[in-house]
């Protein structure tokens, strides 16, 4: 057993860069702050690679995992009772988490230095970027709800600092404002969870809530709401939080438009990392879902099902291929909660929360490339639309080859790391509900085809008229590619079911050939049917368009819910709550206070003649007031 | 103790002599005259701690000593006063009470 | 005699008292204030208080009024009558007058002043006034004369920081 304190090291060291880059770094070059980023983060990578590897392989041997808590210190101690820790806590899923967050922050950091060269902030921008490995690294490694709290919304903000970091563009302010703004209605509800849950619980920590089996919900049980008992409540509030971090149905609306911000950003918080926190935070509570509120649980399947699949339809019909990426994220993000949704705890039955964190992981390493990837495409060709683009495979072999492992990773092809994930969801929902498996089914055909329809538009096809001839990027982004494809690749083989599970005991899973062959050949379906109409320019995409009419354009305008969003907020909240209430405060709250003011002003103009100046007049007041005063005690208090 | 006089006739020559003091303090207007009239009300209460002294508790001397001190307040009075008026002087050549009225407000 | 003597001195202090108040010449005013606090030790030696008296010689008509005479000389011209009081403040003056003597001679006069009849007078002597006013004990009145002491050091400081001239301050009067 070796002393874990180190681990405390893994999000200090971006924390120290952020505070010295963000003081010091406009005095640096450009280079030095990037340089010293990637080599701190670096770091913490390496210090991750080796806990892992202590924790999961050269101290335990085959037996269950335990949760340690290496560090914990007092932080705040407002009473007796309500005191907040800040501290680490390790345990199968956070372990797994810091490895993918420093793995994937590194190389966003290693790619961004050749992506960002030049840019304006570049030293702002990697400031920003170790501060979001900070927060991150906090809210994976927290040993109590609240520090989750507080490291999630540092989360939040570095997202929207990030978001916003082209802040002279009008556009990526209002995609960091709305991004700032959904997920922080959407914390409210979490904030209001974490309230109820720890006032009738009496304890943030983890390490009582999480025991299977504790009494701590026993106040919990005789209060209900709305006919709905009070832990439901509780963990339908928490879990918005997480619907909000991880863009769910209907608080998905702000994660394609975060795409404003750079690409590695996308990749680094909006596709790996800060997305699947909200998983990561159902997957964090799952024993309270699992046996305080299995409805919850239920409810949190569904809308990643409908998530998925509705994503996945938008996905088919955007051009923007950031977006496209974007949508696929999402749908992803349902995947791991529709797994969720459907696990139960402990050994074969928690197959689902292993699928869970398996599928996050591999999702990670993929998506991160498609995102990498399509940054050294746009590095390269100035532009975001597919029909910029074409013929590529010619100009940059090794994004090309990336590329293709991470789409055929994401569907679900073997032997690539989606595959292995993709396929321990589907049994999962397969053997508990039959609904939802047929949802993801599908989805997992629709998320092949619009995969490929991206690869074949961005590498095949005709050449456009480029303005100059497109290249290969730099060895220092090729490198992340090259490491992150070997990752896709290769990292389904990592035995999941024996490292990360719902009670931390290793599980054997058997081959649902049943299940993997159909969803091998819905994926092949998807991609056969990108190939015919993608593969060659030809005129069938347009005419099937066409013919699919309405469908098609409402599928293009994301089914409309930006729209209905601005609809209600403008249309209704404005106009009829908001104005009614800003005339209160102008007319009602703000008059009478300006009246209090004016009276005095008024009152006191008046009064100040009093004060003459004339010592004699104020002698005179002073003996009639002790004359008063004599007669008034004399002869009404009777004293005489 | 004097025979044929009561506390009463001292009282009520310190109380005249009080009220004329006040009166001056009032009417008048240059500096000087109003601290001869406060010298005035201090004298009259010296009076009145001396009678009440004599006539009700003479087996002590309270009153006595009060009016010791009284002598000495009014003598560091009379002399923070009087540097005053020289300096109010000094700035306006004048110890009028109405022209020193700068901070009314 | 002391009868006599009480009324001659009450008639002195209250006839000079009012010229005090009245007089236009400031010179002579506090001219007639001296006469009043020398008619006022007068009444101290008749209720016995010599040593008292002798102080209100020494320090009121010595001291103070000296000090008043010096700072008139200073600051007005011998022969400046004042102007006439505003007439306001003369009927202020009047009716503040009127009323609180009337209101406290009643009041006086209706009560009823007991002396305690076991009391012996003491004699009032050098010795006991000295050992009183240094005294810790009962009747001691060490502390209040402490006090006196550092009221006294304070106003001389007070009086010097304020009276003095400024460095910078040209003066074509002092």
């Amino acid at each position: 057993m070796i002393n874990y304190s180190y681990t405390i090291l893994i999000p200090l060291i971006p924390l120290v860069i952020f505070v010295f880059t963000g003081l010091l770094g406009m005095k640096w070059k450009p280079l030095v702050s990037g340089i010293i980023g990637t080599v701190g983060v670096g770091i913490s990578f390496f210090l991750s690679l080796f806990t892992a590897y202590e924790y999961f392989f050269a101290t335990a041997t085959g037996s269950a995992y335990h949760t340690i808590i290496p560090v914990n210190m007092l932080w705040l101690s407002f009473t007796h009772t309500l005191q907040i820790h800040m501290g680490v806590l390790l345990d199968p899923i956070s372990v797994m988490m810091i490895v993918v967050v420093t793995t994937i922050s590194f190389m966003a950091h290693l790619y961004s230095i050749g992506y960002m060269k030049g840019e304006r902030g570049f030293q702002r921008y990697y400031s920003f970027l170790s501060l979001f490995t900070f927060s991150m690294l906090g809210v994976v490694l927290a040993t109590n709800i609240f520090q989750i709290y507080i490291f999630w919304e540092l989360v939040g903000a570095s997202s929207f600092l990030l978001i916003g970091f082209y802040y002279d563009k009008p556009s990526a302010v209002a995609a960091a404002k709305k991004a700032f703004i959904v997920t922080r209605f959407a914390d409210l509800g979490f904030l209001i969870g974490i309230l109820i849950l720890s006032y009738y619980t009496g304890t943030f920590d983890f390490s009582k809530l999480l025991q299977p089996g504790t009494h701590l919900f026993a106040g919990l049980a005789g209060v209900s709401f709305l006919g709905l008992s009070g832990i439901t409540w509780a963990m339908a509030l928490i879990f918005m939080g997480a619907a909000g971090k991880s863009a769910m149905f209907p608080l998905h609306i702000w994660l394609p438009d975060a795409m404003e911000g750079p690409t590695p950003v996308s990749a680094l918080i909006h596709a790996a990392t800060m997305v699947v926190a909200g998983v990561f935070l159902v997957a964090r509570l799952f024993p309270i879902y699992h046996f305080q509120a299995p409805d919850v649980l239920i409810f949190i399947g569904y809308v990643g099902g409908f998530t998925s699949l509705i994503a996945a339809i938008i996905a088919m019909t955007q051009f923007d291929i950031k977006r496209v990426l974007a949508y696929s994220t999402l749908s992803q993000i349902g995947y791991m909660m529709v797994a969720l949704g459907v696990s139960g705890y402990g050994g074969e039955a928690g197959l689902g929360y292993m699928a869970s964190m398996f599928h996050l992981f591999t999702h990670a390493m993929f998506k991160a490339l498609l995102f990498l990837g399509a940054g050294s495409i746009i590095h390269t060709i100035h532009s975001n639309f597919m029909k910029d683009m074409g013929g590529l495979r010619k100009y940059m072999p090794i994004t090309h080859f990336t590329f293709l492992a991470a789409c055929l990773a994401i569907s679900g092809i073997p032997p690539f790391a989606g595959f292995f994930s993709k396929d321990e969801i589907l049994a999962a929902a397969f053997e508990s509900n039959k609904l939802l498996f047929y949802v993801e089914y599908i989805t997992a055909g629709l998320t092949s085809f619009y995969i490929f329809r991206l690869y074949f538009n961005i590498f095949w096809g005709k050449d456009p008229e480029y303005k100059h001839k497109p290249h290969e990027a730099p060895l220092n982004m090729t490198i992340p590619l090259i490491f992150l494809g070997l990752g896709s690749t290769f990292g389904g083989f990592v035995p999941f079911h024996k490292l990360v599970t719902s009670d931390m005991k290793p599980f054997t899973t058997v081959t649902h050939w049943g299940i993997m062959l159909p969803s091998v050949g819905i994926g092949l379906l998807g991609l056969a049917v990108a190939w015919v109409l993608y593969k060659k320019e030809n005129d069938l995409p347009d005419k099937i368009s066409k013919k699919l009419g309405i469908l098609y354009t409402s599928t293009y305008h994301k089914f409309y819910i930006d729209e209905i969003y601005l609809f209600v907020t403008k249309k209704i909240i404005f106009n009829y709550i908001a104005r009614p209430i800003a005339w209160f405060d102008h007319n009602i709250v703000d008059g009478f206070m300006i009246g209090v003011g004016t009276v005095t002003v008024k009152i006191s103009y008046k009064i100040k003649k009093f004060q003459s100046g004339e010592l004699q007049q104020y002698a005179f007041v002073f003996v009639a007031g002790v004359i008063m005063l004599a007669l008034f005690i004399l002869y009404s208090l009777g004293y005489h | 103790m004097i025979q044929g006089i009561s506390i009463y006739h001292f009282l009520i020559v310190s109380t005249l002599m009080f009220f004329i003091g006040i009166a001056g303090f009032i009417i008048r207007q240059n500096l000087i005259t109003i601290l001869l009239s406060v010298e005035l009300i201090l004298n009259s209460v010296v009076i009145n701690f001396l009678v009440f002294n004599r006539y009700l508790y003479p087996d002590q001397l309270q009153g006595h000593f009060f009016a010791l001190f009284i002598i000495g307040v009014a003598a560091a009075e009379a002399s923070v006063a009087i540097a005053l008026i020289i300096n109010i002087y000094r700035r306006i050549h004048n110890i009028e009470s109405d022209n020193v009225n700068e901070m009314k407000y | 005699m002391n009868v006599f003597m009480f009324y001659l001195l009450s008639f002195i202090i209250l006839t000079f008292s009012v010229l005090t108040i009245t007089s236009r010449k400031m010179l002579r005013a506090t001219i007639y204030l001296l006469f009043v606090l020398v008619a006022t030790s007068g009444l101290y030696f008749l209720l016995n208080y010599q040593f008292l008296a002798a102080v209100q010689l020494t320090l009121y008509a010595g001291g103070i009024v000296v000090l008043i005479i010096f700072s008139i000389l200073l600051t007005s011209h011998i022969s400046q009558r004042f102007k006439k009081p505003e007439p306001w403040k003369l009927w202020m003056g009047i009716i503040a007058f009127i009323v609180g003597s009337v209101l406290v001679s009643w009041t006086l006069l209706s009560h009823n002043f007991i002396k305690n009849p076991g009391m012996k007078s003491t004699p009032v002597d050098m010795h006991l006034i000295g050992n009183q006013l240094l005294g810790l004990g009962k009747n001691g009145y060490v502390l209040s004369f402490e006090v006196i002491s550092i009221l006294l050091l304070a106003a001389m400081i007070t009086a010097i920081v304020i009276a003095k001239k400024e460095k910078n301050q040209k003066s074509d009067t002092l």
